[in-house]
């Protein structure tokens, strides 16, 4: 699997996107800068990792969002390559208009670092394969806006897609997301963006490897 | 220069738990009957030239594409 990983200032999870893509697919993803306008040829997966990309200036996301790397990623998507936005990824995701919906401050205003339990909504994506339908998996969060929001008739719409593809299970909603959302992917099925960390989440020495299966399931995709 | 102000505010029906601890704060400072408060933001542009119609359009544009998000909030713009 060919991957890269974008980076802008700000974002402090690309180190751990990048041990997880090099351990699961057996090679080190290419780098994007921000500035970039041209990707590597041949990509399997783009990620966008978590962190805080222009120090939250604006709105979450807002500004890395506007960046030319960013361009160039939603081409590449248009294109059908997958792209993966973990937590401030997903906030540049849904900044960049890739993705529905906007991300809030969390209803109790508190930044929430903890563990929580994922459900599995839709097993029949690219992300999500190697996981049994409504599966319920362990998954670490850390973020302030994960409240994610949509309009009603754009919930409705993303429900009866099967766009809704993690939702928090098992009253561990951390942040009052509508319909206990944590991640919805695109109509096309190739962006994916979540608010939890699977890349925190996939060896032994993790505690776990619930999160492996995300990128287990794109690799297969890739193969 | 031409100056505007950009007033970018949540939509209705849009929580907004930032106004909502605001309003409670008010509450314990003693300042009872605050019905609710909604948090925004306000941007002071300066913009070069002299054609205030085009620069206003430019603004609405920079609104649209940066400063607010119309997913969840609204703008006005106040040319001065």
């Amino acid at each position: 699997m060919k991957s890269a990983v974008v980076l802008v200032p700000g974002l402090n999870r690309d180190r751990d996107m990048i041990a997880a893509l090099t351990k699961v697919s057996g090679h080190a993803p290419a780098t994007l800068w921000q500035t970039e306008t041209t990707l590597p040829e041949g990509l399997d997966l783009i990620v966008i990792p978590g962190g805080f990309s222009f120090g939250d200036y604006l709105r979450c996301g807002a500004i890395a969002a506007r960046m030319p790397v960013m361009r160039a990623v939603a081409d590449a998507a248009k294109r059908g390559v997958t792209v993966l936005g973990v937590c401030n990824g997903f906030q540049i995701l849904v900044e960049a208009g890739m993705l529905p919906g906007a991300l809030m401050r969390n209803t109790s205003l508190k930044f929430v670092c903890r563990e929580v339990k994922l459900q599995v909504a839709n097993a029949n994506t690219a992300f999500t394969r190697q996981y049994a339908p409504n599966q319920i998996i362990r998954c670490p969060v850390a973020h302030h806006d994960g409240n994610y929001f949509a309009e009603p008739e754009e919930l409705a719409r993303l429900e009866g897609e099967g766009q809704v593809v993690f939702r928090y299970a098992e009253g561990t909603n951390p942040n009052g997301s509508i319909n206990d959302i944590a991640g919805i992917m695109n109509a096309s099925g190739n962006v994916l963006g979540l608010m939890p960390h699977p890349e925190n989440l996939i060896e032994s020495a993790h505690g776990g490897d619930d999160g492996r299966g995300i990128f287990e399931s794109v690799l297969a995709k890739a193969a | 220069m031409i100056k505007a102000r950009v007033t970018v505010t949540l939509k209705n029906g849009v929580l907004d738990p930032q106004g909502k601890a605001i309003e409670g704060a008010l509450g314990t400072l003693g300042f009872s009957g605050v019905a609710g408060v909604r948090q925004g933001k306000v941007f002071d542009l300066e913009v070069e030239g002299t054609d205030s119609a085009k620069a206003e359009a430019d603004i609405k544009q920079m609104c649209e594409r940066l400063l607010a998000n119309t997913v969840i909030e609204n703008y006005s713009i106040s040319m001065s």
